[in-house]
């Protein structure tokens, strides 16, 4: 092998690594990323993970929501009408969040049962609920009317 | 030449997982109810608070039953449609006012006409849970049976009216003849 | 009547969109000359009946004509004048006719525009482009007609949806529209030459200086998009990795891949094949935004009207042109002879590897965006995929697109070499290794090394722009002499300067917003004050104030610097009367290097309020940077090359074979 080859060949071979390398971190980014949701009921079962994030979806409780009266902090109940979860966030709420609308929180359960949310949406819509909430409802709905 | 059939055969796999996603739309998902009988219910009546309105007064005849409430953009643009389907006579249009506020429902059916034979008052929503109602507006046509026949989500237009609920209701009134 | 005659327009604009997309195409294969010159008359007819069209709507939503369906759901009579006209592209339907009407657009300036080309060449591209607009227009005709009427007229309309009642909204659908659809030029191109078996380098001439004023005018949209969502949606962010945005940004990846081996194609007659690929390829996620954002598959901030037999069209629309124009590749790209070898170290490969890395990002946003519908498809479950997955795809790819950027200008074509390459480039990559270390000694975390990535490849970029100055006026003998080769180079390298320098510009904005900026989220109350970046918010008051169609509650804020009052900062909370829906206005103090941002939360009863307040250095440069990209797109398309005729005899006869 001519020593051009040679050099060629050690560059396309860090080349291939370089490849592989960028593919296999951007894969397990990726798998750490996704983000699942999950229900107030499929969280009472415990089949959501602990200490993991994901998304939670359900109607604020009526008259759950508690505000921290010096700081931003703001507790409330989610549910999907069979169980609820407190979610505890400190921000600021989205322009639609209220009692009884649907909302999905991104967050992470902790030790107590009790949902840390980072990131609260409500749909920039009045009339639905996020698709998400809305299709968990119908699923609902179709269990117990079996 | 396989090289340049790639790209052709990476589309047509996305392509189909299009096809299939679409049919996921979560307005075209059927309501559970459907084929059911309604939900038990007992609420009072927007006009005459004091009176109670149940399951009762939808059976006998094919009856409509309209969710709405005054904060409700989509209620305001099929309000007309309601009131062509009640001044048609095809059918009592009974309305279920959903988490509203008295006083606003009715300044509302002030302003844009009252096409109900009576409206139930849903303060809590907790019926309109039962009866799986996930957003306003919602219609359900009830058979003389109080069985719920068919649901209708979002507002109705003038072809909804024309080419599904009129014809759903027309086929439910043969059905109960016979 | 107006509205008649607008829905009567748009259906003789299919007629001759069916003549304009069959007859020239059926002429440039049999060889009718008379046929393919329908062409030019075909398209002006089809744009002047459009543009009635939407004139017609314009009447119908000037004129609060709540008769009309589209005016009823998307205005108001209260609305403000400008958004009434905003508002016809407020949502689905007349947001079509806007497209179809910006692609009739196109096609008339193709046709002014290309009397140097072959006749047979144009009638084939503006064939294409009739064929695009059939799909299109009985597209809008089946299922999406703006001028329905509805039976019985609603007193009000229910106004125009309030998160596009900003100025940046009334540009930034056009704006973005004359991008995507402007990138089906450049698909036109590619197609009528395919189809003609004839992939050269005068191809790749006359589709250039069309992608990149497409390119430009995405780039605007772009940024003009992300400016509102900053000022708009209240979060301060400029950038969410939202479907709709992500929609937007992949055929902007893929254009810009394009515009670079759009210039090795016509430079060296190389990557023929690949940059038709490109071009389809562009053109395609084109239409893939338009079916993400109008189908509702993807739902977003971005709520515009959701129907799925409209997605099914979409869809059908989508196999044909995309399918059959892939398939069209597959056919013919075999027969396309390769052009010159290169060799490992030239500018042709670094230009690969540019293409291969934006091409590569593409791929990891669209797999970011579509995964989540895959997921659901297969009935699998819901999920998401979170933002801090785009941006450690960015932080993977971009890197090395800047240091190619920096070195790929300054390389020759065909062959370098590597010693004498490294020389020319010491100097600057001295520069900017210093400006990464500094950076990141200061900053000593890892978040630092973001930044003195960033700013170290800015540094980079802008020292291999001297150096590539340097290295052209070396040549000339004193100021004046160096001061004649400088005003010889083409407008085409200025602007391939200039937006180079668009992005290291973009990049310092983008570094210096993502870790010096400061954030607080506060309760406030009247007389409350608060820290933040040094600058002090004094929160007064909030008062009632009546707009034209919203009741708003307006903070007053006043920021001061050392006790200096240097602002005053009015951040809103609308609620609009005709939908109920609550909007934040961000009060924004705009600087060159540093914007004062607050948004008012909700209140919280005993007079105080939520109150989110942001200090953003260097935000503006994220914007500033993409008008100097712009900008240098508008440069090499100013390039005189592109306006002499005397390519025309060339054209002729590479396209028949023989001299003409």
């Amino acid at each position: 092998m001519t020593p051009t080859r040679k050099k060629r060949l050690y560059l396309i071979a860090a080349m291939v690594a370089g490849v592989a390398v960028a593919t296999g971190l951007a894969l397990k980014a990726f798998n750490e990323n996704l983000m699942f949701f999950f229900s107030p009921s499929e969280v009472a079962t415990g089949e959501a993970p602990e200490g993991e994030r994901f998304r939670l979806g359900g109607m604020v409780v009526d008259g759950s929501v508690q505000r921290d009266p010096d700081s931003l902090a703001v507790t409330f109940g989610l549910t999907d009408y069979d169980e609820a979860v407190t979610v505890s966030y400190t921000g600021i709420l989205p322009d639609l969040f209220r009692e009884g609308q649907g909302i999905v929180a991104h967050g992470k359960l902790n030790g107590d049962g009790v949902f840390v949310a980072d990131e609260v949406l409500a749909k920039h819509d009045e009339n639905y609920m996020p698709p998400e909430v809305a299709d968990m409802m119908e699923q609902r709905k179709a269990k117990g009317a079996q | 030449m396989i090289r340049y059939l790639l790209p052709l055969g990476i589309f047509l796999v996305l392509a189909v997982f299009f096809a299939v996603g679409l049919q996921r739309d979560p307005s075209e998902i059927p309501s559970p109810l459907v084929g059911k009988p309604a939900p038990e219910f007992q609420l009072p009546r927007l006009h005459q608070p004091e009176r109670a309105i149940d399951n009762a007064a939808l059976e006998g005849e094919v009856s409509v039953v309209n969710v709405w409430a005054s904060w409700c953009v989509g209620c305001r643009e099929e309000h007309e449609v309601v009131k062509a389907l009640a001044n048609s006579g095809a059918a009592p249009v009974y309305g279920l006012n959903y988490k509203d506020a008295r006083e606003d429902a009715l300044r509302w059916l002030s302003h844009f006409g009252d096409p109900y034979t009576a409206i139930a008052v849903d303060r809590d929503g907790d019926v309109g849970i039962d009866w799986g109602v996930y957003g306003v507006p919602e219609t359900f046509i009830l058979d003389a049976d109080g069985v719920i026949r068919y649901k209708h989500i979002g507002p109705m237009s003038e072809t909804d009216l024309r080419e599904k609920i009129l014809p759903v209701i027309r086929e439910l009134k043969t059905e109960a003849r016979s | 009547m107006i509205a008649e005659l607008g829905h009567f327009a748009v259906i003789l604009a299919l007629l001759l969109a069916v003549v304009q997309g069959v007859v020239p195409l059926v002429g440039s294969l049999r060889g009718y000359v008379n046929w393919t010159a329908v062409a030019r008359p075909a398209a002006t007819g089809q744009f002047v009946f459009l543009a009635i069209a939407f004139a017609a709507l314009a009447h119908a939503f000037l004129t609060d004509q709540f008769s009309v369906a589209y005016v009823a759901q998307n205005s108001n009579s209260a609305l403000p004048l400008a958004y009434k006209f905003a508002a016809i592209w407020g949502a689905h339907e007349g947001s079509l006719l806007l497209w179809v009407l910006i692609l009739a657009g196109w096609t008339v300036a193709v046709a002014a525009f290309s009397r140097n080309l072959p006749e047979i060449m144009v009638a084939r591209v503006i064939s294409v482009m009739g064929l695009i607009s059939i799909g299109f227009l009985s597209f809008i005709l089946f299922t999406s007609n703006p001028f329905d009427r509805l039976m019985r007229a609603p007193a009000e309309g229910r106004d125009l949806n309030p998160l596009l009642q900003d100025p940046g909204l009334v540009i930034h659908p056009p704006l973005l529209y004359m991008g995507y659809v402007g990138l089906s030029v450049a698909f036109a191109f590619a197609l009528a030459a395919l189809a003609g078996g004839r992939l050269d380098s005068t191809w790749a001439r006359w589709s250039r200086p069309w992608t990149t004023v497409a390119w430009m005018f995405l780039t605007l949209g772009i940024s003009l998009g992300s400016w509102w969502a900053y000022n708009e949606l209240g979060w301060g962010g400029w950038w969410f990795w939202d479907p709709v945005e992500n929609a937007s940004l992949m055929p902007w990846l893929v254009a810009t891949g394009l515009m670079h081996s759009l210039a090795v194609t016509e430079k060296r007659g190389t990557f023929r094949s690949w940059t038709v690929l490109l071009a389809i390829l562009a053109f395609s996620l084109s239409l893939l935004g338009t079916f993400l954002v109008r189908s509702g598959v993807l739902t977003s901030v971005h709520a515009f009207a959701t129907d799925p037999t409209r997605g099914l069209y979409i869809l059908a629309f989508l196999i044909v042109v995309v399918g059959g124009s892939l398939a069209l590749y597959a056919w013919r790209s075999p027969t396309i002879a390769s052009g010159t070898r290169f060799g490992f170290l030239s500018r042709e490969s670094l230009l690969l590897g540019n293409n291969l890395l934006l091409l590569a990002i593409t791929a990891a946003v669209l797999l970011g965006t579509l995964y989540p519908l895959f997921y659901d498809a297969m009935g699998m479950g819901k999920l998401s995929v979170g933002f801090p997955w785009f941006n450690a795809m960015f932080l993977l790819f971009a890197p090395p697109l800047g240091v190619l950027m920096g070195i790929g200008p300054i390389t020759r074509w065909q062959h370098d070499d590597a010693q004498s390459l490294w020389r020319r480039l010491r100097l600057a990559c001295g520069i900017a290794v210093l400006a990464f270390l500094a950076f990141a000694l200061y900053h000593h975390s890892v978040d630092g090394l973001k930044v003195a990535l960033g700013m170290g490849l800015a540094v980079w970029i802008a020292a291999t722009t001297v150096v590539s100055l340097r290295s052209r006026v070396r040549a000339g003998t004193g100021l004046a002499g160096k001061w004649r080769i400088l005003r010889r180079q083409s407008r085409s390298y200025y602007g391939m300067l200039v937006a180079h320098l668009g992005i290291a510009v973009f990049a310092v904005g983008v570094a210096a917003v993502s870790i010096w900026g400061e954030e607080r989220d506060v309760r406030l109350g009247p007389g409350d004050e608060v820290q933040v970046g040094g600058y002090t918010f004094l929160f007064r008051e909030v008062a009632k104030v009546d707009g034209p169609n919203y009741r708003s509650d307006m903070a007053t804020v006043t920021v001061l610097n050392d006790g200096t009052p240097i602002a005053t900062l009015n951040p809103e909370k609308r609620r609009y009367n005709a939908s109920g829906q609550v909007m934040t206005e961000s009060g924004v103090d705009v600087g060159f290097t540093r914007d004062l941002y607050v948004a008012l939360g909700e209140p919280l009863g005993d007079g105080s309020w939520s109150v989110r307040i942001y200090d953003k250095p260097f935000v503006r440069w994220i914007w500033g940077g993409s008008i100097l990209m712009a900008l240098g797109g508008l440069l090499a398309v100013s390039d005189r090359r592109y306006r002499v005729a005397r390519y025309k005899a060339k054209a002729e006869q590479a396209l028949h074979g023989k001299p003409a």
